[in-house]
């Protein structure tokens, strides 16, 4: 294999696994403060996207034209409304069922999913047919030796870091940040010492919930096509990468996002079979590795454990 | 609906009467055909449209002085459900009135209902029904379909991008039954023509990346990436085809051919081509005969996509009555023998497994936001050109 294939093939896992991560630490961060799963974390990605598109769309109707402005109103407006639906979903769903069983938490988060999802599909106009999502992005190419590096792509992953360093300096550096890892570690504790519980957890969701939104741009300024199913798999590939790179720990979510990337593109690209069994590859070896390491690849540093 | 059962029943109790009544000589002997599709039901436009169809070409031939039968046409709703299907075609095929029938829009109702036809010894026409297990699971010689199938559809395709100077594809399906079939008939068409393929890919019908297969595509380096499989994922393949610069024709099948496909690409969509089986009425080689009439007998619902092949099909049983007499069995051998013969849907040639060989297939290629019959688009004027031509 030639190098430049190996760098287009280098970009490509690396686009799918920064959109992983990004999903993957929401996961983590709701399991995190409340050791809950939230499963409709795929299609908050998929309004995330849809809040951008219309976004775009009323600009293109006010006659907003300039990509610049357009593209940071679109992502103003998606990380803003989907931070809000991420803290709904945690006041009116997620914290009254905080004493039930954690099953029924994730149920009931899978269904919200289904009516997210349905919802998109009924009422969006059109909403079962894909949508061509702009762009918005400088097509430009830079060529180097016979690999095309699409500015785009390098932007959108550029945009993917700043995410991730901005969301680890709010939880390391920053008060409300302490106040989350108080939360993560000991709950009542943390109420104990003053810290306002609720609005702690309300705001970690609206975090969470703000990454899928710009996972769900990039999603649809790299591909340039979003549908209402486009969360399904992202949410259960996000899921598996948090859960293989340790539950409630950020660099594992990353980790697993990128590690899962990195095996569909070599269940496509390096073995011998049809390309179609490239999940069913990945997947099996990120089962495996949970079979060998239970808690992920970095687990949460305090267990519950004894 | 309603008045058509009326209709129908009065018809029935008329031809009673008549055959009690044994009228004079110069009547005519009664013969009775049967018409079977969706009246009801998610698909009933079809059904209504391919029973319209089929009536018109009965009364046409009631009209005409020099039939030696005067024909009566039995209809039964098979709902496009497989069950109620073999129930509907049972009663036909047991009814020694019946001669022969037009048959079936649904092709599950279609692959339910062929053993009926082969016990019961009834010859029929599939006027609608795409799937070619219907002809090609069988040697049953009672059964004959005039539209095409996805075979017919392959090898139009496979021989007009050959035709085009196309040499190398990449082929990408998706893992349906529609996907896999579209695969399998594109590749032996295209091992026909001389093309050849350079690598095939199956892909989920959920799947969002393409540009693991895509890289690998763009260093084989193909002159046309085909795709099988519907709309969702054509879109998404031809856009991140675009992402990673690969200036490869694409080439769909009937799945792609929609207004959502064109939407959920804009300009991208622009050069695509695809391929359907049947035509716009307007394009047949009868359709503006066919649309006349059907326009002149007054009917409350569209013929729709599949009206003219009802029509053609019926047309066919009839003349085939007319040659060699209401008797089942040389109904079905002189069927067998149909070859070279025109209809309003084009020529008509049966296999030696009923199917129509040269059955009716439409290119398409998308020009200015619109599907665009090849032969009308500036494509095939030479005023644009696909891509690497």
């Amino acid at each position: 294999m030639d190098l430049a294939l190996l760098g287009q093939y280098v970009i490509n896992g690396l686009m799918l696994g920064m959109m992983y991560a990004l999903v993957a630490v929401g996961f983590t961060l709701f399991f995190g403060v409340l050791d809950v799963i939230k499963f409709s974390h795929g299609d908050v990605l998929m309004v995330g996207a849809f809040t951008g598109y219309t976004t775009f769309l009323g600009l293109e109707a006010a006659g907003v034209h300039m990509p610049v402005i357009q593209i940071v109103l679109l992502v103003i407006a998606s990380t803003v409304l989907v931070g809000l639906l991420g803290a709904a979903i945690a006041k009116y769903l997620i914290l009254p069922l905080t004493n039930a069983p954690a099953l029924n938490i994730l149920l009931a988060t899978m269904m919200l999913g289904t009516v997210l999802r349905e919802a998109v599909r009924l009422f969006f106009p059109e909403g079962s047919n894909p949508k061509r999502f702009p762009r918005l992005l400088p097509d430009t190419v830079i060529p180097i030796g016979g690999f095309d590096l699409r500015v785009d792509s390098l932007m959108l992953l550029i945009a993917g870091v700043l995410v991730i360093v901005a969301i680890h300096t709010v939880i390391n550096r920053t008060k409300l940040g302490l106040a989350i890892r108080a939360v993560a570690q000991d709950a009542e504790t943390a109420r104990i010492m003053g810290i306002n519980f609720e609005l702690v957890v309300l705001v970690t969701f609206a975090i969470g919930s703000a990454a899928a939104a710009v996972a769900g741009v990039m999603n649809g300024l790299y591909y340039n096509e979003i549908n209402f199913g486009m969360g399904l798999l992202l949410g259960v590939i996000g899921f598996a990468a948090a859960i293989v790179g340790g539950l409630g720990n950020i660099y594992g979510a990353i980790l697993g996002g990128f590690l899962f990337a990195a095996l569909q593109t070599i269940g496509a690209v390096a073995l011998p079979f049809a390309s179609a069994y490239k999940d069913v590859f990945a997947f099996a070896v990120i089962i495996s590795i949970m079979a060998w390491r239970p808690t992920g690849l970095i687990p949460e540093k305090v267990s519950e454990r004894v | 609906m309603k008045l058509g059962r009326s209709f129908l029943a009065t018809a029935a109790a008329l031809a009673l009467a008549a055959g009690v009544a044994q009228t004079p000589a110069v009547a005519k002997e009664k013969v009775t055909v049967a018409f079977i599709g969706p009246l009801s039901g998610g698909v009933a436009a079809n059904g209504l449209g391919g029973r319209n169809s089929a009536d018109l070409a009965v009364k046409l031939r009631n009209q005409d002085e020099n039939a030696k039968y005067e024909y009566e046409l039995l209809t039964l709703d098979d709902e496009c459900k497989p069950n109620v299907g073999v129930q509907v075609a049972t009663r036909a095929a047991a009814n020694r009135d019946v001669v022969a029938g037009v048959t079936h829009y649904c092709s599950a109702v279609a692959m339910g209902t062929v053993d009926t036809y082969n016990k019961f010894g009834l010859p029929v026409v599939v006027w609608g029904a795409v799937l070619p297990d219907i002809t090609y699971a069988n040697d049953y010689p009672e059964v004959h379909r005039v539209n095409g199938t996805m075979i017919n559809q392959n090898q139009v395709a496979a021989e007009f991008m050959t035709d085009q100077g196309y040499e190398t594809w990449v082929v990408i399906h998706d893992t349906t039954d529609y996907g896999q079939g579209h695969k399998k008939y594109f590749t032996e068409s295209l091992e026909k023509n001389g093309g050849e393929v350079l690598a095939t890919f199956g892909v989920t019908a959920d799947q969002q990346d393409f540009t693991a297969e895509l890289t690998q595509a763009k260093s084989l380096n193909p002159d046309v990436i085909y795709f099988g499989g519907l709309t969702p994922i054509g879109v998404r393949i031809r856009s991140q085809m675009d992402k990673l610069g690969i200036d490869a024709q694409f080439e769909g099948t009937s799945g792609i051919v929609s207004d959502a496909y064109i939407e959920g690409l804009g300009e991208l969509a622009e050069g695509t081509v695809a391929f359907i089986e049947g035509a716009p009425i307007e394009k047949l080689p009868g359709g503006q005969y066919f649309k006349e009439q059907y326009d002149k007998a007054n009917y409350n619902e569209p013929p729709e996509a599949y009206g003219a092949f009802a029509f053609a099909a019926m047309n066919l049983v009839l003349d085939k009555i007319e040659e060699v007499g209401p008797d089942r069995r040389k109904v079905r051998d002189a069927l067998n023998k149909v070859e070279g013969r025109d209809s309003i849907v084009g020529e008509i040639t049966f296999d030696d497994h009923g199917q129509n060989a040269v059955a009716l297939i439409t290119k398409f290629v998308v020009q200015d936001g619109k599907w665009v019959v090849w032969e009308d688009s500036e494509y095939a004027s030479g005023e644009r050109k696909l891509n690497g031509m």
